[in-house]
């Protein structure tokens, strides 16, 4: 979809009616078309190249990109900086705020530079153990946890002032998002969990890599009964795995990723099992589309980046709309010559 | 202990019960707390909860007490110090992602809560940041001064 008043690279959009942010994810969303976002892994590099690289891959295929901060406790560039790199040239980031690393008051100074960057929305998350990561011998903060900074964050927008009182003389436009594991137990919390994070000021979900539809229609059918559907946005998480041997170790390794059985031999079956990774990708892609409560899908396909476009593309889901990239509505210099 | 601590949100119902009773003992005897001084008496009654409710509940002594809305099994015993439920990490077995050889305490929480009447409904309720600065001190005699109407 194309907007009349297309982002120009660092300046901001006006608010519609009823939006919390000026940004392009927050208006796709309204606007009631299936959000596409992926995930970019932040380099291990002070070279800003590398991010554009990372998020050019994406080009025309996600509405918004998430920068992650210090996912599973590894350190790489900050968020916040990859962030701040992408508004530049006017993409639209999902900033995620992890409560691992920083307190209430570092958390907070970093939502309003953030949100002065350009940012227009942050993904409110408490974080993996240090012992997760390369760093297993730092201090863990944990000062906050997802839903006091989904507060907190809420309190500066809302109420314009500090979790200590003062006031700001203007406060972070944003669009606030938390996330949901429909998977891990006590299964039968997840949804109350997720009512939390809704009542703390969550407005969008992304969730844990999804390979279980059934137990995603469990959660879902839970969060009607809770009635939350029409009151949070909610984005699931995808990914391709690249085979049965990548799919057991994540298993192993990274915490709340569930992955059944079928799936593993399902892999372990396939001669090409990479391309299977994907095509079950695709396949989940288009069954959770179909989904009531579902608003858009989030791709983790870490270190499989390229493969995304392929997904998406593959999959249909984004019904010949073309997100809007730098570049994109930029006439190439044969048209110019035509006209 | 921690065999004592899952036995304590085995018992939630019971020890819920039972803190009614005592919080509104600690509530009538305001006035002579008041007498001998809220000052004078914090180091002595926090070091007496400390071992109470250490033994009991592995207490990490935040000072800002919430068993009665976790089901009687401590937050801060979570290594992300979760106060608002558990997150998503939790290994499939149930047991923590930080600390494998422990069951989630919010897996036992739920468990508690439900022991406790009205307690799944507490477990809903939206807890605050913590504040840092009551780490040590004592969170009997703060309700004791917040209910009746006194800043702790």
């Amino acid at each position: 979809m194309i907007f009349e008043d297309e982002p120009v690279p660092g300046y901001p959009l006006p608010i519609l009616p009823g939006h919390t942010s000026p940004g392009r994810f927050e208006r796709v969303l309204r606007a009631g078309q299936f959000a596409v976002t992926a995930e970019l892994a932040p380099p291990d590099s002070a070279d800003p190249d590398e991010v554009y690289r990372r998020a050019r891959i994406f080009d025309g295929h996600v509405d918004a990109i998430n920068a992650t901060d210090g996912s599973g406790a590894n350190c790489h560039m900050s968020s916040l900086a990859v962030c701040a790199l992408l508004t530049r040239v006017g993409y639209a980031p999902v900033m995620q705020i992890s409560c691992r690393d920083k307190n209430r008051i570092a958390i907070q100074g970093d939502i309003l530079g953030g949100a002065a960057m350009g940012v227009c929305n942050m993904l409110c998350l408490t974080g993996d153990g240090v012992q997760a990561g390369d760093h297993p011998q730092a201090l863990p903060v944990f000062d906050l946890d997802s839903i006091s900074l989904l507060q907190t964050a809420r309190t500066l927008r809302d109420q314009q002032h500090f979790l200590s009182g003062r006031k700001l003389s203007f406060a972070p436009r944003v669009l606030l998002g938390a996330a949901a594991n429909p998977f891990a137990p006590p299964l039968e919390f997840r949804a109350q969990r997720l009512a939390k994070k809704v009542a703390a000021g969550a407005q969008f979900i992304q969730t844990q890599f999804c390979y279980d539809v059934p137990l995603l229609r469990a959660w879902l059918d839970q969060l009607e009964a809770l009635d939350l559907l029409d009151r949070v946005f909610v984005l699931v998480g995808v990914g391709p795995l690249r085979s049965a041997k990548a799919a057991e170790w994540i298993r192993g390794h990274v915490p709340g990723v569930h992955i059944p059985d079928a799936v593993i031999r399902r892999l372990a079956g396939a001669s090409d099992q990479a391309q299977e990774g994907r095509r079950l990708c695709i396949e989940l892609v288009q069954e959770i589309r179909t989904l009531r409560g579902v608003h858009g899908v989030h791709l983790m396909a870490y270190r499989q980046e390229e493969s995304v476009a392929e997904i998406i593309e593959r999959s249909g889901v984004l019904q010949g709309r073309i997100p809007w990239h730098p570049g994109r509505d930029q006439p190439t210099n044969q048209t110019k010559v035509a006209s | 202990m921690y065999a004592v601590r899952l036995w304590s949100v085995r018992h939630a119902r019971g020890l819920n019960a039972f803190y009614r009773g005592f919080e509104a003992c600690l509530v009538a005897l305001h006035p002579l707390f008041r007498l001998i001084g809220y000052r004078r008496l914090e180091r002595p009654v926090a070091a007496l909860e400390r071992q109470v409710k250490g033994l009991l509940f592995d207490c990490r002594m935040c000072g800002q007490c919430i068993l009665s809305s976790t089901g009687m099994s401590c937050p801060m015993n979570c290594p992300k110090n979760l106060r608002n439920g558990p997150c998503g990490g939790v290994r499939a077995d149930g047991t923590c992602e930080v600390l494998p050889q422990m069951r989630c305490v919010w897996r036992e929480a739920m468990e508690g809560a439900k022991r406790i009447p009205g307690g799944t409904v507490a477990l809903a309720a939206l807890q605050p940041p913590v504040d840092r600065r009551l780490q040590g001190r004592s969170s009997w005699l703060r309700v004791v001064r917040e209910r009746r109407g006194e800043a702790a």
